[in-house]
């Protein structure tokens, strides 16, 4: 009786575990289909390589230049800044303060951060701004992404220099090497497909984000020109274009969308595609 | 002789400079050490202080509004009235705590069913296809999650969703349904949901695949149906990381944005049933930052609101983690 219930309970189980695996999945696939399906009608050559005209938000000519190359530099600037801090914070981690206290108290902190929600860092980069009398601009937005990006960056680094094995460590000391030498020529040259994968995921974070940029890059139809300028983003523009109260012009929100998302994908095959060719250098 | 110890005199002279040479080259990238050594420190002091700083400065910009409307007054007031300086949050906590409350109900079961499918069931073939895949729709950006939720997930909620729940189980307290747009709690919650189905499989399935394989042959040596060893071995040992993915997934909900506010009808009232429209307060700051300059009050006000948000999200991290570590520890 036990190994029969046994036997319907596996069942019923593994039933219900298809089905999520199949409705999870395809609401996925889903959403992929539909950004492609209503966003690719409406793509055309104009909308990559023109900023938009008079009259662009009520359904004129146009295009979104401006968002696109906003949003590289806003990501690209705010990805360098994180990394200039989250390298040093992932060898200090994991070189100089292994397996103490306070390294458990900075990943506490760093995870912390992880799910601060990112329109609290884009209030936080605005009273930045405030203080330091700024307007809203490419280098306001770049710093709310950065502290965006520094938790997720940092952590990322952190577990993949955990992984390098201690006996690698231990032969660089023992030839004299300093621990900062080790951790430049040894460590990062080990981890460096590890340390890749998480700058990349970070900045995937980065150009998707709309709430911290909302505040801090502002938005404009202009192209950026210098730091101090205003910077057009595609998730605000999507956004943007999905408000107003016209068909054309919501057809080319769909479009954005999935310029955005091609953006994504492609960052995402990269990072895919170099961890395989510069796992090639490590040692095992 | 003579030249023969001048000779000697000139080789040990030599190595003494040698030696000094060596002495300064080790002790400047000693140097070099203990200067990367200390700003890398003073780097990660500034992490550590970071959520202390953040929630100082908004603390401080919020002040005015703190110190003119009584605490109780600020937190459970129903009235947002920015005119009037009648600033009520308790709307939107509401609005937040239902959206990703409901968001994670439905987000967790299936989630989890798949992480275990695909780590305990799944061939490794298939595994190979899915979970690229799964880490490539992580990356999808939430207003994407959006855009996809005002086609599919409103309309549909609208027209076949609410009013078919709302005729069977409109008898009970959160199904009743006078609001036929679809823009509301239950689409904010899907899209949500669906938005975290990839963090919580992938972080679900490296937790569950890090159970050593020698208990799940001890127990299924012992008889155990696979579902039986699943349930009371694998993730008897796995489930710390589990809740762990859950909190990952609840953070990254909790704080959305813009999926939320294209979907959820941002009206500020108390929401009462699963089909009400509401205002989660990342919207409300989303959606007002633009005129909060030019109203009294009203910058400090929403200051405040990104400052409840922030402590929120902290209470809830924190409290999970301390819970985790006393019941790792009690076992």
């Amino acid at each position: 009786m036990g190994r029969r219930k046994a036997k319907v309970e596996e069942g019923i189980f593994r039933v219900l575990m298809i089905i999520s695996a199949v409705s999870v999945l395809g609401s996925l696939v889903l959403i992929l289909g539909t950004v492609v399906w209503r966003g690719l009608p409406a793509l055309n050559l104009d909308m990559l390589t023109q900023t938009p005209k008079g009259g662009y938000y009520l359904g004129k000519e146009g295009g979104i230049l401006n968002a696109i190359v906003g949003s590289l530099y806003l990501a690209g600037g705010g990805t360098l800044l994180a990394l200039l801090a989250s390298l040093p914070i992932a060898l200090y981690l994991q070189i100089y303060a292994p397996r103490t206290r306070r390294a458990e108290i900075i990943r506490l902190a760093l995870d912390v951060l992880w799910g601060v929600p990112s329109i609290v860092y884009g209030a936080f980069g605005f009273l930045i701004m405030l203080a330091l009398g700024m307007r809203a601009s490419l280098l306001g937005g770049i710093i709310a992404l950065a502290f965006l990006e520094l938790p997720i960056m940092a952590r990322g680094m952190d577990e993949a220099i955990a992984m390098v094995p201690q006996a690698l460590k231990e032969a660089s000391y023992a030839l004299g090497a300093t621990r900062l030498e080790t951790a430049l020529r040894v460590i990062i040259r080990q981890t460096l497909p590890g340390l890749l994968t998480a700058v990349l995921l970070a900045l995937g974070r980065g150009i998707g984000d709309a709430a911290s940029v909302l505040f801090t890059a502002g938005y404009t139809d202009r192209l950026p020109d210098s730091l101090l300028s205003p910077a057009a983003s595609l998730p605000l523009a999507v956004f943007f274009q999905l408000g107003t109260p016209f068909p054309a012009v919501q057809e080319r929100a769909y479009a954005s969308a999935l310029v955005l998302t091609a953006i994504i994908l492609v960052l995402s095959l990269t990072a895919r595609r170099l961890t395989r060719r510069l796992t090639k250098h490590v040692i095992r | 002789m003579n030249a023969q110890r001048l000779a000697g005199i000139a080789v040990e002279r030599e190595a003494r400079a040698r030696r000094q040479r060596s002495d300064a080259r080790l002790r400047r990238r000693r140097r070099m050490d203990g200067l990367a050594r200390r700003s890398m420190s003073l780097l990660t002091l500034g992490v550590v202080l970071l959520v202390p700083l953040i929630a100082g400065a908004l603390l401080v910009r919020a002040w005015p509004v703190l110190s003119a409307v009584p605490l109780h007054e600020l937190l459970l007031g129903t009235t947002w009235h920015p005119l009037k300086g009648i600033f009520g949050f308790r709307p939107f906590i509401a609005g937040t705590a239902w959206v990703t409350t409901v968001a994670m109900a439905l987000a967790v079961p299936p989630s989890l069913l798949t992480a275990i499918y695909l780590s305990e069931y799944a061939p490794q073939r298939l595994r190979a296809v899915v979970n690229p895949l799964v880490d490539l729709l992580a990356g999808i950006p939430s207003v994407v999650y959006g855009v996809w939720g005002m086609l599919a997930v409103v309309p549909f909620v609208g027209e076949h969703v609410a009013p078919a729940l709302d005729h069977w189980l409109g008898a009970l307290p959160f199904f009743r349904s006078d609001n036929p747009t679809g823009y509301g709690i239950l689409s904010g919650s899907v899209v949500l949901a669906i938005m975290v189905f990839p963090i919580l499989i992938a972080v679900a399935q490296d937790v569950i695949r890090a159970v050593p394989q020698g208990l799940r042959e001890a127990s299924l040596a012992l008889g155990a149906t696979r579902w039986q060893t699943v349930r009371r071995v694998v993730l008897r040992r796995a489930w710390a990381g589990v809740v762990a993915a859950v909190v990952l997934a609840f953070s990254r909900a909790f704080g959305e944005t813009m999926a939320v506010l294209m979907v959820v009808g941002n009206v500020p009232q108390v929401p009462r049933s699963l089909f009400d429209a509401a205002y989660p307060l990342t919207a409300l700051i989303a959606n007002n930052y633009g005129e909060m300059m030019s109203i009294p009050l009203y910058d400090a006000a929403l200051l405040a609101g990104a400052l409840i948000l922030l402590l929120m999200v902290l209470a809830f991290n924190l409290a999970a983690r301390t819970i985790l570590v006393r019941l790792v520890r009690s076992e």
